[in-house]
């Protein structure tokens, strides 16, 4: 099978899947089983992806011209690899989880919610895969709307509050500015290939590049910088597993990634540090870090307290991008993976909290680590992991972002980075020791163990385990993202 | 039988008008019309690759007759591509008619109902393909007279005053077309447009040719609904039947949008002396249609009846085709023209799924919509999707013309231009919002009789054209391509 092959395969399958799952009504265990196998095959087909990226091929494949000279095609890059590895393998894993949940929860609409959840990860594979702006913006915006339906899915009041928050703040900032910059680019520059060095050296100068930036940097709503945050909590009515694997993993990671990917091949690496255009978005990043962690503090409801983390968590990486240095984009790229690891874990445990206790509020969790003691453990595991201390995976990527504000002189972010950790283990662990420590409100001191059904609890453990793990292969995906930053030797 | 193929879609609607009208029986009339339609759309694609091929207008003398004292048909790839636009929207609709109108229309007033409808759009045709300017008068007479007739045999008793209006406002658009007709002929000597433009540069800054176009623009902006001369249009649509409401909304205004590229691009041209540049390019057009663009758009979110708010919907999207026309540039004009098409099909396909909907629940009251989405699945899956061409989403033929739009600001380095264009473009997420909030949130009205989904003969032509929407969003090769072409032609760049 040639590279080619093989990334229109990690295309056309998760649309076989959305495809079987709406086709399939009646026969929800052929349904489902059909989506785990289609899944299994994905995780296959993007891992034999992985050699040629590592010695250094960059497979293209042209489909056909929408506008002149502006065809949608795809072309395989390290960072498009990573993102697509991680959302394959945590695909596969949440529909694991996606099964037991909905199952334990006697959800309505399962077919249609499988199949936007295919349509949802077919975008994210095509904007992993994107070649160049406007194949990206494409499936941007059909992730938006795939996953209207996921967020809205109880189609109650509260569904509809929160799919309007979600549909406004994302399709007005991607139409109002993130589009235009995408015009703006294409006019000033004449393409929009995602170039090593970028397209805009040379043809955009002085207050205009600080503009056009900051018009992809908002105008990317998915990446969630504040003050353009607002739909991530509101996304929070929908299912757990759309708020696990979309809201912490693909969606808000396209964002990021999109975000990334501008910075380092539409803008350019050195052509942002020679104009320092990319110096203020430094300081909103950093805005965001820290009033994301504060306001994590203050929320009660255990998914919104995890979605501003999350807010919290992607200014990391939008940081890391305005760095524009060799460590910055490194420490963004593995964020990305040790970032979705873990907050996945974080998302999963709190769906089976609510698929086993029916608890949603921080309040209410005294005591239910004895109760669910797996699920409380890997929930700790995954909150070390968020917050960055090791041995998990978090620590690298943190590590990485600390070394490149360094490395820019900017003791007052490496502050930040620091005050910001400190700020997460005050609002994720409280939960942990609450919940092994401190009796059941109400009941025995010790109750029975009651965990929600398997097909929820191994995927939280798998995952929980996987952010150990990243710790310690943390050297690949280093090598990975290497070619990303020109002129970076192999030290480190 | 191809030296005739530039007469030819005008001919057969023409001819087959009285003669679906003469044939009385329901059956045999809508068979005829829906046959000939058909046929005049192939006719019509021809023409359009044949002129793209060649590269050279198709040129027909009516009965031999040359320009200077007979009438001329001047076929360039701007008026094939609105033949074909005029054809195939028409062909749809008019398959979609049959079992819409038997609910909405006395069966005994169907053979009438072909004969007009094919007089409309014969009318239509010949504006396209015309190069004669009193030619083009004649045949906006044939269609708007017909066009009235049509909207007056909505079932609604309001459908009346509403033809009224538009009758009143159309006659008064109609004369002052022909006022500024009659001007040009006393400054020019000549009706063909070709020679019109000949002799304009000997006129630059007479009297009697600034009067001739302050007549015609306005004409042209009654008859093509430019904000604010657009106050005969919301009740026309909203009251006539479902398939005339398509027809109309997707051809009539688009061809008055033509007649208005006609008059700015052909005849004045927009360089040298006497050319058609200052107040009305650059400062009437762009007013109107930016107001239209933001004021239309915020009326249309206040709306309760769904095919009033449509209405309102395209009053706002002429804006967009206008702003586009008064760029006077290749992707300006680019854009005005692809998104003729563009829209025509979106809103045919809305109006049509509308037509659905009244078919089974016999409102369109947006009210009464309320839980459709499970009850009338496909259709309002096909609504969402024409909604999103609406916004301008990717994958729709709506993003392709905005594309274009914004980035005809942009190279003129207009950026509040471009900001306005997309900021009013999100006002369109609002009202096509509610109406998809109203069908899928909602809990269906209590003691209505259980509502099913829409019979095939009128989804099938629903889809093909919301799915063509959805096409020319991808493969521009027939819509923005050719549209790109024409306005190169209209700019006189050289292929």
């Amino acid at each position: 099978m040639t590279s080619e092959m093989a990334m229109i395969l990690a295309l056309v399958l998760p649309l076989v899947a959305a495809g079987l799952s709406f086709v399939i009504r009646s026969a929800p265990n052929v349904r489902d089983a059909c989506s785990l196998a289609v899944g299994v095959a994905l995780l296959g087909v993007v891992i034999s992806l992985v050699p040629t990226v590592m010695d250094g091929g960059r497979p293209e494949i042209v489909l056909f011209e929408i506008f002149e000279g502006l065809p949608i095609a795809f072309r395989l890059e390290p960072l498009g690899m990573l993102f697509l590895l991680v959302v394959a393998t945590l695909w596969v894993i949440t529909t694991c989880y996606a099964i037991g949940y909905m199952r334990g929860h006697h959800e309505v609409n399962q077919s249609r919610f499988f199949g936007c959840f295919g349509l949802a990860i077919f975008a994210s594979a095509g904007a992993a895969l994107a070649g160049n702006m406007l194949t990206l913006f494409f499936f941007y915006e059909l992730l938006t709307l795939s996953t209207y339906p996921l967020v809205t899915h109880h189609q109650n009041e509260k569904a509809k509050r929160g799919g309007r928050i979600y549909l406004g703040i994302l399709i007005s900032t991607s139409i109002a500015m993130l589009l235009l910059a995408v015009i703006w680019t294409y006019v000033i520059a004449g393409t929009l290939d995602f170039r090593e060095g970028g397209i805009l050296a040379g043809k955009a100068e002085g207050p205009m590049v600080i503009v056009l930036l900051a018009l992809y940097a908002f105008g990317t709503g998915k990446a969630a910088l504040m003050p353009f945050h607002r739909w991530l909590p509101a996304a929070m009515v929908a299912p757990t597993p759309v708020s696990a694997l979309l809201h912490a993993v693909a969606v808000v990671k396209v964002g990021v990634f999109t975000v990334l990917k501008v910075v380092i091949y539409i803008f350019g690496i050195g052509f942002l540090t020679d104009t320092k255009a990319s110096v203020w978005l430094m300081w909103a990043a950093a805005t965001t870090i820290l009033l994301g962690s504060l306001v994590a503090m203050t929320k009660d409801n255990l998914k919104e307290r995890l979605a501003y983390s999350t807010v919290s968590q992607l200014g990391y990486i939008v940081l890391g991008a305005a760095l524009a240095s060799q460590w910055g984009i490194i420490g963004s790229g593995m964020h990305i993976a040790m970032h979705a690891v873990g907050k996945i874990t974080l998302f999963f445990a709190a769906g089976a909290i609510y698929v086993a206790a029916h608890k949603t509020q921080v309040s209410q969790l005294r005591g239910i680590g004895r109760s669910m003691p797996f699920t409380m453990t890997a929930y700790s595991l995954g909150a070390i992991s968020v917050i960055g201390l090791p041995p998990f995976g978090g620590a690298w990527s943190k590590w990485y972002l600390a070394l490149g504000a360094a490395e820019a002189g900017q003791a007052i972010l490496v502050g930040v980075l620091m005050v910001s950790s400190l700020l997460n283990i005050w609002y994720l662990m409280p939960i942990t020791m609450n919940a092994f420590f401190v009796p059941p409100d109400e009941g025995p001191a010790y109750p029975p163990i009651k965990e929600a059904p398997l097909f929820c609890v191994v995927p939280l453990c798998l995952t929980a385990l996987g952010s150990l793990a990243l710790f310690f292969c943390a050297e690949p995906i280093y090598r990975l993202l290497l070619p990303l930053v020109p002129g970076a030797g192999g030290g480190g | 039988m191809s030296e005739h193929l530039a007469v030819l879609p005008v001919l057969l609607p023409l001819l087959a008008a009285p003669i679906c009208f003469l044939l009385r029986n329901r059956i045999a009339a809508m068979g005829t019309a829906i046959a000939v339609c058909w046929v005049t759309f192939v006719a019509g694609v021809v023409l359009l690759r044949t002129v793209v091929t060649t590269g050279a207008p198709a040129i027909y003398e009516l009965g031999g007759w040359s320009a200077d004292v007979g009438i001329v048909y001047h076929v360039d790839t701007l008026a094939a591509f609105v033949v074909v636009l005029v054809s195939s929207l028409g062909a749809v609709v008019l398959t979609f008619a049959p079992q819409s109108i038997a609910k909405e229309i006395p069966k005994e007033k169907h053979h009438f109902f072909a004969a007009l409808y094919l007089l409309s759009m014969a009318g239509l045709l010949g504006i396209a393909v015309t190069g004669d300017l009193f030619n083009v008068f004649v045949f906006l007479e044939i269609s708007s007279l017909s066009t009235y007739a049509l909207i007056s045999l909505g079932q609604d008793r309001r459908a009346l005053t509403a033809t009224f209006r538009y009758l009143i406002l159309g006659t008064v658009g109609a004369t002052f077309i022909l006022i500024g007709t009659g001007l040009m002929y006393q400054m020019t000597g000549t009706l063909n447009m070709a020679e019109m433009a000949a002799h304009i540069r000997e006129t630059e800054g007479v009297r009697t040719v600034l009067v001739a176009i302050a007549f015609l623009t306005a004409g042209i902006g009654l008859k093509m609904a430019l904000f604010p001369l657009h106050a005969w249009l919301p009740n026309a649509y909203c009251y006539a039947p479902s398939s005339v409401t398509a027809f109309v909304a997707a051809t009539s205004t688009k061809v008055s949008v033509y007649v208005l590229i006609r008059w700015i691009y052909t005849i004045f041209g927009t360089q040298g002396p006497g050319s058609m540049s200052g107040v009305v390019v650059d400062l009437v057009l762009p007013a109107m249609a930016i107001s239209g663009m933001f004021i239309a758009s915020t009326v249309a979110i206040f709306q309760t009846n769904v095919k009033r708010l449509l209405a309102f919907s395209s009053v706002a999207q002429i804006g967009y085709m206008a702003l586009g026309v008064s760029l006077v540039s290749e992707s300006g004009l680019t854009a005005g023209i692809a998104h003729l098409f563009n829209h025509a099909l979106t809103k045919g396909g809305l109006f049509l799924a509308m037509g659905c909907i009244a078919y089974r629940i016999g409102s369109v009251q947006l009210a009464d919509m309320r839980g459709l989405g499970r009850r009338m699945p496909v259709t309002m899956f096909l609504w969402v999707l024409g909604g999103l061409g609406l916004i301008g989403v990717p994958c729709t033929a709506g993003f392709v013309s905005k594309w274009y739009l914004v980035r005809a600001a942009l190279e003129q380095d207009a950026l509040y231009l471009a900001v306005i264009i997309l900021l009013s473009s999100l006002l369109a997420v609002i009202y096509v919002w509610r109406v998809i909030e109203t069908a899928y949130f909602q809990e269906p009205p209590e003691g209505k009789d259980e509502v099913t989904e829409a019979p095939l003969s009128l989804l099938i032509p629903t889809a093909v054209l919301i799915g063509a929407s959805i096409y020319f969003g991808l493969f521009t090769e027939w819509s923005a391509d050719v549209a790109g072409l024409a306005a190169r032609e209209l700019l006189g760049v050289v292929r």
